[in-house]
């Protein structure tokens, strides 16, 4: 910043004296472009505190045991987001149950069987343009896909976010497997390990913070989710009452914290939707302190 | 010690079992993405045959549940067009400054607050931006329309949710999208590059504008598609903030959009109509595809230039 000669007191030296090369010019376009600059970055702060403040001013004072511990029922007259707290749950642990398996594997082939060429490209390519479709496409891909099956249910909107974050966790894996050092991998070998072993003890150990990293952001992406959620998972909001209905919950109707803020919008109840958008920013706000400690403690490639 | 080669035998079997497991795993991401192609045209393509190409693509009157149904979607995907080009005029040069910002003119430490600033801002859900744009955007605009239009007959007041409001949240969330790559596109900038520029006498902000940004500019490219893909797909943030009418695009109209279509009349849908919002899911996919394509197009350039 200090080499900007964008202060009045250099630009007034430069007015008077004789050009001197010890004064840097003056000029103009500079200084508003450096303006600019500025402001933009400015402006991109501001946004964020202006959304975190607002959002906790108005959504903090609605959260209450009551808010978290209950549904929604007229005859009691309680207004609660537990219903929603555990399908969120539901849905991130059935969806990373399926999708991280997946990924990994897909990471590991990719990174240490397949052999540079056609297959890899495809592979590749269709793992990016996975990455690009749209979650409304993805639900209405999950509503004829699975849905025709499963009906609105956890399992179908599971089903349907685990085709959204599997791009996601097999390119946090990559990115992990890659930092893994070559030395690592021969000495394995040389030692008389066979492939899988070395996969199993040397590999996906080392990998281990890359991989619980892609998990932590994928779980971020299924707690934001909306659109892919709406016409899969449906709206449910009730708790199971009994043990049985813990389980038969999957194969039922249920909305995640997202869905449930969007009906409230919808609705005008925008008091229900503010302290579910503050519960939100809270969890985004833990996600990412989890994954910056994470990526700064594990960092393989800086303890090498 | 024969024990070496028999268990070599179980091993390979063991070996081979684990390369059959990670071959299939990678070849859900290709079987996932076929599936979605054929079920988005198998299902987005009747309603085509049924009401036919033209009248869909270039009509204009959207009245799915009339008693004669009309399903006409030239202002649907238009809206999509323009919304998502204002967004991108708006939100591309105060991403791509910022990104300048990051990893040019900031002070190392302010750079140190400010990026996981944005990063923050690209996790928070699209839902809380739909919020905000209601309860902050629409009531301004509200006030602005009024004002505007005070006396007109003509005009629909919308209360606010309109084109204006749509495209300013768009721009907002494709902002971290647009930082994140532009900058790790300005800091692979080779230094010899800004030192040759620096010893010929230009100031830093010559460097950055005519050497830096030049030199990072299928980085910056890419940011922008990426950009475009995020606008054009995005839904539940303009759903509500859009308005709930279709009409032409123009600014203080209630529009819809192509995801918005799908988000707010999928709920009641039925038949005909049903198949319609698939259709428009269809054109969605078609833009996406494209976009994806020209990504990789983009990104293959790239490094050829390298």
């Amino acid at each position: 910043m200090t080499e900007i000669a964008a202060t009045p007191y250099t630009a007034a030296v430069c007015e008077n004296s004789t050009a001197s090369i010890y004064n840097k010019k003056f000029r103009l376009s500079d200084f508003i472009l450096s303006g600019l600059i500025n402001l933009s970055a400015a402006f991109a702060i501001l946004l964020l505190i202006g959304i975190m403040g607002y959002v906790f001013f108005r959504g903090l004072p609605q959260i209450s045991v009551e808010f978290l511990t209950t549904v929604p029922s007229t005859l009691k007259g309680t207004f609660g987001i537990a219903g929603n707290i555990l399908n969120t749950i539901y849905i991130i642990l059935i969806t990373l149950l399926i999708a991280t398996p997946l990924g990994v594997g897909s990471a590991i082939y990719l990174n240490e069987y397949a052999k540079p060429g056609k297959l890899v490209r495809i592979i590749e390519f269709t793992t990016e343009t996975l990455s690009g479709i749209p979650s409304i496409i993805f639900g209405l891909f999950g509503m004829v896909f699975f849905g025709n099956v499963l009906g609105y249910s956890i399992l179908t909107g599971a089903l349907t976010l685990t085709l959204m974050i599997l791009p996601l966790i097999t390119r946090n894996t990559q990115e992990a497997l890659k930092t893994v050092p070559m030395s690592y991998r021969s000495g394995a070998l040389g030692i008389g390990a066979t492939k899988w072993y070395m996969i199993r003890t040397i590999l996906l150990p080392s990998a281990m913070p890359g991989i619980i990293t892609g998990v932590i952001l994928a779980i971020g992406r299924i707690v934001g989710e909306s659109a892919a959620l709406l016409f899969t998972a449906g709206s449910g909001f009730l708790l199971p009452k009994t043990a049985a209905g813990l389980f038969k919950k999957i194969f039922e109707s249920g909305g995640t914290l997202t869905i449930q803020l969007y009906l409230c919008m919808s609705k005008a109840q925008y008091d229900a939707a503010f302290g579910i958008a503050a519960v939100l920013l809270i969890i985004v706000l833990f996600i990412n302190f989890l994954t910056k400690v994470l990526s700064s403690k594990f960092d393989v490639s800086k303890i090498d | 010690m024969n024990s070496i080669f028999r268990s070599k035998k179980a091993q390979s079997a063991v070996e081979k079992t684990a390369e059959i497991v990670f071959t299939v795993c990678a070849f859900f991401a290709v079987l996932a993405v076929l599936s979605i192609t054929v079920y988005m045209f198998m299902n987005g393509t009747p309603a085509l045959a049924e009401v036919g190409i033209t009248e869909i693509l270039f009509g204009s009157i959207w009245k799915p549940t009339a008693s004669e149904p009309s399903f006409g979607i030239a202002w649907v995907i238009l809206t999509s067009i323009v919304g998502t080009t204002l967004a991108i005029l708006l939100g591309v040069p105060i991403g791509v400054l910022t990104a300048v910002f990051l990893a040019e003119t900031a002070p190392p430490k302010l750079a140190a607050v400010v990026k996981p600033a944005i990063e923050l801002l690209a996790g928070i859900p699209s839902v809380i931006y739909g919020l905000l744009g209601i309860l902050l955007l629409c009531p301004a605009m509200y006030s602005l329309e009024q004002k505007i239009f005070k006396g007109s007959e003509t005009h629909q007041f919308t209360g606010g949710a309109n084109l204006i409001s749509a495209v300013l949240v768009l721009a907002i969330m494709i902002l971290p999208t647009v930082i994140n790559i532009s900058e790790s596109a300005l800091r692979a900038v080779p230094a010899s590059l800004k030192s040759a520029s620096y010893g010929l006498g230009a100031s830093k902000i010559q460097t950055i504008f005519k050497v830096t940004i030049p030199a990072a500019k299928s980085g910056i490219i890419s940011a922008i598609v990426l950009g475009v893909g995020r606008a054009i797909g995005e839904a539940m943030a303009i759903s509500l903030v859009s308005g709930s009418s279709v009409n032409s695009p123009l600014p203080f109209n209630s529009v819809r959009f192509l995801t918005t279509a799908i988000v707010s009349e999928m709920g009641y849908a039925s038949g005909l109509h049903r198949q319609m919002l698939f259709t428009i899911g269809l054109v969605l996919f078609i833009f996406i595809m494209i976009i994806n394509l020209s990504l990789t197009r983009i990104l293959k350039g790239g490094n050829k230039d390298d």
